[in-house]
């Protein structure tokens, strides 16, 4: 509201001026660096990138699918973590900070499951049942962690100003990453080995077994969630406390309720997530779901906060340009040591999306009183 | 109250028993937890009473004595009965104290039959042997039992007996728990004010107190809670009752003595406690500049640690001879103006992108521009200029016209200089609340659409109290790179912006005494993100307790330790308007007429 006011306003102050640059600058550099690789990718020799980077080289096309595809693969996971964000964002109105913390301790508990599995045997002998008892195992664990959180943390501060459960969250997801730092041991943790057919590649697309495992996963629980929210009564009870609590309480429906299987629909797809993490990067440490978990809360964001479809739009964005953004749009334009700066592309995506179009790609879905 | 509306006493066995069973699981998993964390084990070593008493064990026996007191603390509601306290309360709280112990006793069962090592790493002999008291496993299951109940018990009771023996023995046990934990500073201080006669007195040879130091304790803490309460609370009274230049005379005064005690009192201190207080005040300062940004403007700046960042590293680049890019090797008081303009830079250049986002976007935007800053600080690229991951080192210590040489090896100096730039935010924290900048902050903070309807600019308000903030917290910095005399990317990291976030939080948002208390309290006792506090023991679990202390703050105590007054009524609007309306202060339940609300002039 305070921005359509604004907009109107005749005058630009100094602080428009600098976000008018800002958007203009940044949208150069992404265009500049975009045409310098394309430039080297015709012709490395080519004038235009040689004044750009001194040093350039073509990409092979080989080097550009696989990025892609890892981009892809990574993307989806940041996907279905943000399903989570943006259905809590929705019926709340606040970001649950720890929610990437519940998919840390999905991929714990896979951990922990999958190591104990291998110990008895089953997961070489029978992989694909070992897999899925890894999965019901740790998605019945960060279900219970996203309800139990919700129970103690978030229910008591209901109607607060919107900013106290936000800070309570930062507080929770502390206390979690501590938890499991002191109860399970600091450091990184490994997954059993993966058997060869997911380590190798899949014949006619040439694509890791684990990464199209992946990525099939993600799509079918998204699926899975479009059809709950879309199709049955609890998705319509969801959608409706999302639009406005009141009147929904006032049409029978159990507010509390509600938003417990939300947060547990949440805390499910995150532990999904998880498993899938472990299986793509084989090991897990207390640290796992902190960046994930700002991505992901990005993706949500840039696909359009509230909007399901678009927290998954999000994150493949988001993934895609994570991995590709280094190679295509930095390294042409000279920056050295560019991969490092992977997990900086990902919050200027968040930013420049903000900047640019702050309701999101798609469009956001929030109540009334949460558009501010 | 009046005695009117006290209903007549229950009988002992006439329970909530939902409400007691559920706090007897709450205290067994309590139990559960704090035991699993290895806590008992790793703090052990830490002995409160020479012989009786560790810090291993207390960590677990405080927990059935507090809930079997909270299980039967009922809320007294303006005009609403209270019930006679009784029996019931002791008997609630030993069945707390019954689950819990039987809990605990499970665990012990389990610890000596099963082996859940491979996923749990403090599950060992070790643990078994401290939670039976190195006795067999049913003698220690059967101790923890009848511990566990007495306390929960003792817990009730504590809400039975009068108030006067109640805040006797809750002083006496925080006074003993307090004078153990600060032992090592203790020891410290006593050498200086030559009092080390008391203190080998009241402390053992291999730590703790002896019992004549109990002793001692105890008497001075019930000797307060009797006779010095009152007497502090007559004082306050008759200071509060000052008016105009007589209240500002005590004003300077107290002031006066205040910065006393902070010269004086270093001159006493050994190198640890100088020590401390150093890193405490560098805390502080960063906890004021965040204070005006959250708690006066209500800006949640998560990417904080970002000024402290360029603070550290402008320093470092202006002073070091090994700083990679171009080294002037200038001053340090001539690096610090240069510092000013730098931060003033930075927090126009992160403040103005995210100054019109909503304010929970904000918190992720600018911890996200933390973070950016920080990995670019690291990667390769920038690395000309910062030195990249192995950062800059052979920074200089702050020469102070040439009085003296501020460096990590002379801790007092740092206090002073520390003391220094604290006073000076202090001093501007305080004129600028009173300001109409700050009158506009909380506006801001209270209701932005509103305060811009008002005439405020709430773009440009904003924008100062990000720069205001950036200039406080690169200070910090600069002090900080003198001190320690590098600088590393890992210094900088989002755990140190959260940390000073509960600083803030736990000591009362927008006040600044309260800011003192939680920057003393969390940094000096506890602990800064990378820097020891005085109990080290503590110093692998300190992060856990800031989650849990942040988490509890915001439910149960949303204004701090040391609440700011406006700002608490904010949070309670809800519990203030009901009072008042209950008071019959509010004639109808539109809640026009609020007298409660209008302060007396």
């Amino acid at each position: 509201m305070t921005t359509t006011l604004r907009s109107r306003a005749a005058s630009k102050t100094g602080v428009d001026w600098f976000l008018t640059f800002l958007r203009v600058a940044l949208s150069t550099l992404v265009i500049v660096g975009l045409a310098a690789f394309i430039g080297q990718q015709i012709d490395p020799d080519n004038f235009f990138a040689r004044t750009v980077n001194e040093d350039a080289t073509r990409l092979s096309w080989e080097a550009l699918k696989d990025l892609v595809i890892s981009g892809l693969s990574q993307g989806s996971m940041y996907g279905l973590i943000a399903l989570g964000y943006s259905m809590v964002y929705g019926v709340l109105g606040f970001i649950n900070f720890a929610h990437g913390e519940v998919f840390m301790v999905g991929a714990m508990t896979g951990m922990i499951t999958s190591t104990k599995l291998a110990e008895g045997g089953l997961w070489e002998s029978n992989f694909i049942l070992a897999i899925l008892i890894a999965v019901v195992v740790s998605v019945l664990c960060s279900t219970a962690t996203a309800v139990i959180m919700e129970r103690i943390a978030y229910r008591p501060l209901r109607g607060a100003p919107r900013l106290i459960p936000l800070i309570t969250s930062i507080g929770v997801s502390f206390f979690i990453q501590n938890t499991s730092a002191v109860l399970l041991g600091p450091g990184a943790k490994n997954y059993p080995r993966l058997p060869d057919w997911l380590r190798d590649d899949v014949p006619v697309l040439g694509i890791e077994g684990k990464k199209v495992v992946v990525l099939v996963v993600a799509a079918i629980s998204m699926g899975a969630l479009w059809y709950l929210v879309e199709r049955t009564k609890t998705g319509k009870a969801m959608r409706a406390v999302a639009e406005d609590k009141e009147i929904a309480s006032l049409m029978g429906i159990d507010v509390d309720r509600t938003i417990v299987t939300t947060f547990a629909v949440g805390g499910a797809m995150a532990g999904v997530a998880g498993i899938l993490w472990g299986i793509l990067f084989g090991s897990v440490t207390e640290f796992t779901g902190f960046l994930p978990g700002i991505k992901a809360f990005s993706a949500a964001v840039v696909g359009g906060i509230g909007n399901l479809g678009g927290a998954m739009a999000g994150g493949l964005t988001l993934g895609s340009s994570e991995s590709l953004a280094p190679q295509l749009v930095l390294e042409p334009l000279g920056v050295t040591g560019h991969t490092q700066l992977k997990d900086a592309v990902a919050f200027l995506v968040l930013i420049f999306v903000l900047l640019v179009k702050p309701t999101g790609l798609f469009g956001e879905r929030l109540s009334s009183e949460d558009r501010a | 109250m009046s005695e009117s509306l006290v209903s007549p006493p229950r009988s002992a066995f006439d329970q909530d028993w939902r409400k007691v069973v559920r706090f007897g699981l709450i205290l067994a998993a309590a139990l559960l937890f704090v035991s699993l964390t290895d806590m008992p084990d790793k703090l052990d070593r830490k002995i409160v009473i020479e012989q009786y008493l560790s810090m291993g064990y207390l960590v677990l026996l405080w927990l059935p004595l507090a809930l079997g007191g909270l299980v039967t603390r009922e809320v007294v509601l303006e005009g609403m009965a209270s019930h006679a306290k009784g029996a019931r309360e002791v008997v609630a709280g030993a069945a707390v104290g019954l689950i819990g112990g039987l809990g605990l006793s499970g665990l012990i069962w389990l610890l000596d039959t099963r082996d859940l090592s491979d996923p749990l790493v403090n599950w060992n002999d070790d643990l078994l042997e401290i939670l039976t008291f190195g006795q067999s496993v049913g003698t220690g299951a059967l101790y923890w039992v009848l511990i566990s109940v007495s306390l929960g018990a003792m817990g009730g009771l504590a809400q039975v007996v009068p108030a006067a023996v109640r805040r006797s023995v809750m002083a006496s046990i925080v006074a003993v728990i307090l004078v153990a934990a600060l032992e090592a500073a203790l020891d410290d201080i006593s050498e200086g004010f030559r009092l080390e006669w008391l203190f080998d007195l009241m402390f053992a040879k291999r730590g703790g107190l002896t019992v004549a130091g109990v002793v001692i304790v105890i008497v001075v803490a019930v000797g307060y809670s009797l006779i010095g309460r009152i007497k502090t609370a007559e004082v306050k009274e008759r200071y509060d009752a000052l008016k105009g230049a007589e209240r500002q005379k005590a004003n300077t005064g107290l002031l006066l003595l205040t910065a006393a005690a902070v010269v004086i009192l270093p001159m006493f201190l050994g190198k640890l406690t100088n020590e401390l207080l150093a890193n405490v005040g560098l805390f502080l300062l960063l906890a004021l500049g965040l204070n005006i940004v959250v708690g006066l403007a209500g800006i949640l700046d998560l990417g904080y640690v970002a000024f402290f960042a360029v603070g550290g590293y402008t320093t470092a680049i202006l002073t070091s001879p090994s700083s990679p890019a171009f080294s002037p090797e200038l001053p340090w008081i001539v690096a610090v103006i240069i510092v000013v303009f730098m931060a003033c830079i930075a927090g126009l250049f992160i403040g103005a992108p995210v100054i019109r986002m909503r304010g929970d976007y904000l918190a992720i935007v600018t911890l996200g521009f933390g973070e950016i800053i920080r990995l670019t600080v690291r990667s390769d690229w920038a690395s000309g200029l910062t030195g990249g991951a192995q950062g800059i080192t052979s920074i200089p210590g702050a020469q102070i016209f040439g009085l003296t040489e501020v460096r990590g090896i002379n801790p007092q100096a740092v206090f002073y200089l520390v003391a220094f730039f604290c006073a000076i935010a202090i001093y501007m924290s305080w004129r600028l609340e009173r300001s109409r900048l700050g009158r506009a902050w909380m506006a801001v903070r209270e209701d932005e659409s509103v305060a811009e309807a008002m005439g405020v600019n709430t773009v440009n308000v904003k924008l100062m109290a990000f720069v205001v903030g950036a200039i406080l917290a690169a200070f910090s910095g600069a002090i900080f790179a003198a001190k320690v005399g590098s600088v590393f990317e890992t210094s900088f990291k989002v755990l140190v912006s959260i940390v000073i976030l509960v600083v803030v939080i736990v000591g009362g948002m927008g006040r600044i005494a309260g800011v003192i208390a939680g920057a003393v309290v969390l940094i000096g006792v506890l602990g800064g993100p990378n820097q020891p506090g005085l109990l080290a023991e503590f110093s692998e679990f300190k992060l856990l307790i800031y989650g849990a202390l942040l988490v509890w703050m915001m439910l149960k105590r949303p204004e701090g330790l040391v609440p700011n007054a406006r700002r608490s009524r904010e949070l309670h609007q809800d519990e203030f308007l009901q009072d008042a309306w209950l008071k019959g202060e509010i004639d109808d339940d539109d809640g026009s007429t609020v007298e409660g609300e209008v302060a007396p002039a």
